[in-house]
């Protein structure tokens, strides 16, 4: 059953993935490889806390199949943070005090990144729908419209 | 005048968690040797008369009633709500079975060949077939869990004298809680002892619940929290109902367990906040003046009592709000369903009835012919004045100057007057306050915190209680509170994460009290540290809470003396467009103004107030939960929407100091007033722009269609 290897990258290392094709690529992630950033919230691909980036596009990782990703490039909260962009979001959401029970955030960083690589210097309504598909309990949501802003300008040429 | 405390430091915990690498009790223990799933009745009401289940292979589990080792009840307030259904079931969605066993797929697979047949019985879906007794008593005589019963001055009299009499009843519906993280828990046997990390907000209390079930000492069950992903409330209680199964299965099969719920299940069978259905007669002179209140206050508390009469009791305190009415009478009543119980949700209690009386206060303003807001002033509490439970307002009221603040900041007044001329514009106000602490006595006879300080050989201190972070920023802030007190830096200081075989019991992480009660403890703490610090030695602390000196003795039979020896106080300010064809509600503009004695940080203050706020929203129009024949119909997160980041405009707030002497350096509660306002001033708003009175949340498109078609 060599064909149904499905070869992949998860922050910049190749996975080689041979198991069941409808498996969802946040259990795989978080099963199999052990990077936890990504976390279940819904399981329906609703509120966004398994957001991943995958080939550069916010996606819901809750609701992605192993057997569409052949090829594909994941980035997780666990690869950006390692970023000079990541850290700046990461820096901004404490400062701005984005961060409350913090179950989302893995999650909103990464909708923060998708953000920032599309439009590096976002007006708030931007930033408000960047982050419209990821659900927050507890902030309200102003002081992460903050961070992304705060990010956006302390990390000029970065994006 | 500002406090230094109140500026802002980068919260412990906010890179961790941003960076992805908190971990949350799924994170902590991803791969577990046993999983279990909750198998759960199908019928509202009815007697259990037969059982069929699968044969199990080796390994595979099916723990149900049978298997307590103990008594099956859970002890919370009183020990009603059964480990597993037994004989009965009061609501659709009891816990019956845990399935459990190595393989996801195999215990659902189990899990479906289970087979319960019921003798169905009438079941309460309304307070009034509760009242009626529809199917037979089911708690007590009359199906009311609790009843407070308050009289204040003399309502007979003043109805008596009276020239008109203005009544109108008023409704909140159900919300629930959706913290991001599901509930969730991992148990195992570890020497003689049962061991348990949870999401929860109170780790004794899960504790005080198992002990009876197990038939164990309570030093041999071990609660440990990990990493919290919201609660509101939600995780005050709850956690009991899972644990106590887990907490069976673990004693059988000594193996570890892990329990995690998905969100439909969460959804389906979690505690959700109480509706609430409250009638007010006023009595007015021909003045237009207000001269008593009398207020039928009824919760629909579902199948079992958890702590239903704690959050009937603050709504029984908050219902006469920051109004000084000379003569007010109420009858509370929390009556016994056939749903999915109703618990603690931020707030407690307080949103519905403070929704009730600013309704009301507009309703009568309305029909007096009066403006609301001038309407209002002449009864605003002042320092000194009588509470309805006989006991006073020991603080000084900022009401006035945070009014004046919220009107210049909002520009209520002059848009007012304009909306009057523009349909579809709305602008309302709220008034609200929230007592600090545990009501009454509590503090001093139930809870008895008592909190640690501790410090090494490096002179690191670290701080021993049971006040969990679920992300409100209690590490954040105690560590604040004691470094300041200290006066050593920040950083020298760590919050020791809650473990019942660790930490002393400083009590639940509830009422707006970890930072006002518990908070003032740290505080006290570590002033006698300080004095007696003695650098490159061990040393700790031990702090016990003694009640505020000058309150009016609580006396728990008669509900008289002080309810809450402090209140936090707050101004709502809401505006609105509702769209004259689909009667969806846009809102334009959120201000509030809030007085929590002393933010002890000011950036993190403003998070609960901002996230309260838009909880509070969400819960004004955009959270429907409707529960039909027992089952709510809103199933998933696509049908039960909560705020996204496109819903609502940034939230303008403001904070007045107004030290409370027994806070942690002046602080009173936060976390739950901020909740407590929304609602009426969305409803006063819509209530302008479509010209209607709104009596009822959420406010429903459906609703204002009908209420704009009756040309109200």
């Amino acid at each position: 059953m060599k064909d149904n290897k499905i070869e992949f990258t998860v922050n910049g290392g190749k996975k080689v993935y041979d198991g069941d094709p409808l498996r969802r690529l946040l259990d795989v992630l978080r099963e199999d490889l052990e990077l936890p950033g990504a976390k279940e919230g819904c399981g329906e691909g609703e509120c966004g806390a398994c957001s991943v980036l995958l080939d550069g596009k916010l996606v819901n990782s809750c609701v992605v199949a192993m057997g569409t990703i052949g090829g594909k490039d994941v980035l997780t909260v666990e690869g950006l943070k390692e970023t000079e962009q990541g850290k700046c979001i990461i820096e901004a959401y404490a400062d701005a005090g984005a961060v409350q029970c913090g179950f989302c955030t893995p999650g909103m960083v990464m909708a923060s990144e998708a953000i920032l690589r599309e439009n590096p210097e976002p007006d708030e309504q931007t930033i408000r729908k960047g982050l419209s598909g990821n659900l927050c309990r507890c902030t309200g949501y102003d002081q992460i419209v903050d961070a992304v802003k705060l990010a956006s300008e302390r990390g000029k040429g970065l994006w | 005048m500002s406090h230094s405390i109140s500026n802002a430091v980068r919260r412990k915990d906010a890179v961790a968690k941003a960076s992805g690498t908190t971990e949350y009790l799924s994170d902590q223990f991803l791969h577990s040797p046993y999983h279990a799933k909750c198998f759960y009745s199908t019928v509202s009401r009815g007697k259990i008369i037969s059982r069929s289940l699968p044969d199990l292979p080796e390994d595979y589990y099916i723990i149900g009633a049978d298997h307590v080792p103990g008594t099956n009840s859970l002890h919370m307030i009183i020990d009603d709500w059964p480990v597993f259904a037994d004989k009965e079931v009061r609501y659709l969605g009891q816990i019956i079975y845990l399935v459990i066993g190595p393989d996801k797929e195999k215990v659902l697979e189990l899990h479906s060949r289970i087979k319960i047949e019921y003798q169905e019985l009438d079941p309460c879906y309304s307070l009034e077939d509760s009242a009626s007794l529809l199917g037979g008593v089911q708690h007590g005589e009359d199906n009311v869990f609790t009843r407070y019963d308050i009289h204040h001055g003399n309502v007979e009299d003043a109805f008596a004298g009276t020239v008109k009499i203005l009544e109108n009843e008023y409704y909140t519906g159900y919300q629930e809680h959706v913290y991001m993280e599901p509930q969730s828990m991992f148990a195992f046997w570890e020497n003689d002892s049962f061991v348990l990390h949870a999401s929860a907000q109170c780790p004794f209390y899960i504790r005080k619940s198992l002990v009876g079930a197990l038939g164990m000492e309570p030093e041999k069950v071990r609660i440990i929290q990990t990493a919290t992903g919201g609660a509101f409330g939600g995780k005050e209680h709850f956690p009991d109902v899972l644990a106590g199964p887990l907490a069976v299965a673990v004693y059988h099969i000594r193996q570890p367990v892990k329990l995690v719920l998905d969100r439909k299940e969460d959804l389906a069978y979690t505690i959700k906040r109480h509706p609430s259905s409250i009638s007010i007669r006023t009595a007015v002179d021909g003045d237009g003046t207000i001269l008593a209140h009398d207020i039928n206050l009824r919760l629909d508390g579902g199948a079992f009592a958890s702590c239903s009469a704690v959050v009937l009791a603050r709504a029984v305190f908050t219902v006469s709000n920051v109004y000084n009415v000379p003569n007010v009478r109420i009858c509370g009543r929390v009556f016994c369903t056939n749903k999915v119980p109703s618990d603690a949700f931020r707030g407690f209690g307080a949103p519905q009835a403070v929704f009730a009386m600013e309704s009301h206060m507009n309703y009568l303003a309305y029909e007096l012919g009066v403006d609301p807001l001038a309407f209002r002033q002449p009864y605003l509490l002042k320092q000194g004045d009588a509470t309805i439970t006989e006991g006073k307002v020991h603080e000084k009221v900022l009401l006035p100057e945070m009014t004046e603040r919220a009107l210049e900041m909002s520009g209520y007044k002059e848009k007012y007057e304009r909306y009057k001329n523009i349909p579809g514009k709305g602008i309302g106000f709220s008034y609200f306050l929230h007592g600090c602490g545990f009501t009454g006595n509590g503090e001093r006879d139930l809870i008895k915190a008592r909190i640690y300080l501790k410090k090494d050989e490096q002179d690191h201190v670290f701080i021993y209680a049971s006040n969990v972070e679920m992300g409100q920023g209690l590490s954040t802030t105690f560590c604040k509170v004691a470094s300041k007190a200290l006066d050593i830096p920040f950083d020298q200081v760590d919050f020791v994460g809650p473990d019942t075989a660790i930490v002393p019991d400083s009590g639940p992480t509830v009422a707006s009290r970890s930072i006002s009660v518990v908070g003032y403890l740290v505080q006290k703490a570590a002033e006698r540290l300080k004095e007696e610090w003695v650098p490159g030695e061990q040393q700790m602390i031990t702090q016990d809470y003694s009640p505020p000196e000058g309150l009016v003795e609580w006396d728990q039979e008669a509900l008289k003396g002080d309810a809450y020896p402090a209140y936090s106080w707050g101004v709502n300010i809401v505006e609105v467009e509702v769209d004259p064809l689909t009667c969806e509600v846009d809102t334009k503009g959120i201000w509030g103004v809030y007085d929590v004695g002393v933010p002890i940080d000011r950036q993190i203050v403003e998070g609960q107030i901002i996230g309260g706020m838009v909880q509070a929203l969400g819960y004004s129009h955009l959270e429907k939960l409707e529960n039909r024949d027992g089952r709510f119909k809103q199933a998933t997160m696509a049908d039960y929407m909560i705020p996204t980041s496109m819903d609502f405009p940034s939230t303008e707030k403001d904070i007045l100091d107004n030290p409370f002497e027994y806070g942690a350096f002046g602080a009173k509660g936060a976390g739950e007033m901020v909740f407590d306002g929304a609602a009426p001033a969305f409803g006063a708003a819509v209530s302008q722009a479509v010209d209607a009175i709104i009596d009822e949340v959420p406010v429903l498109p459906e609703t204002l269609m009908e209420l704009t078609d009756e040309g109200q």
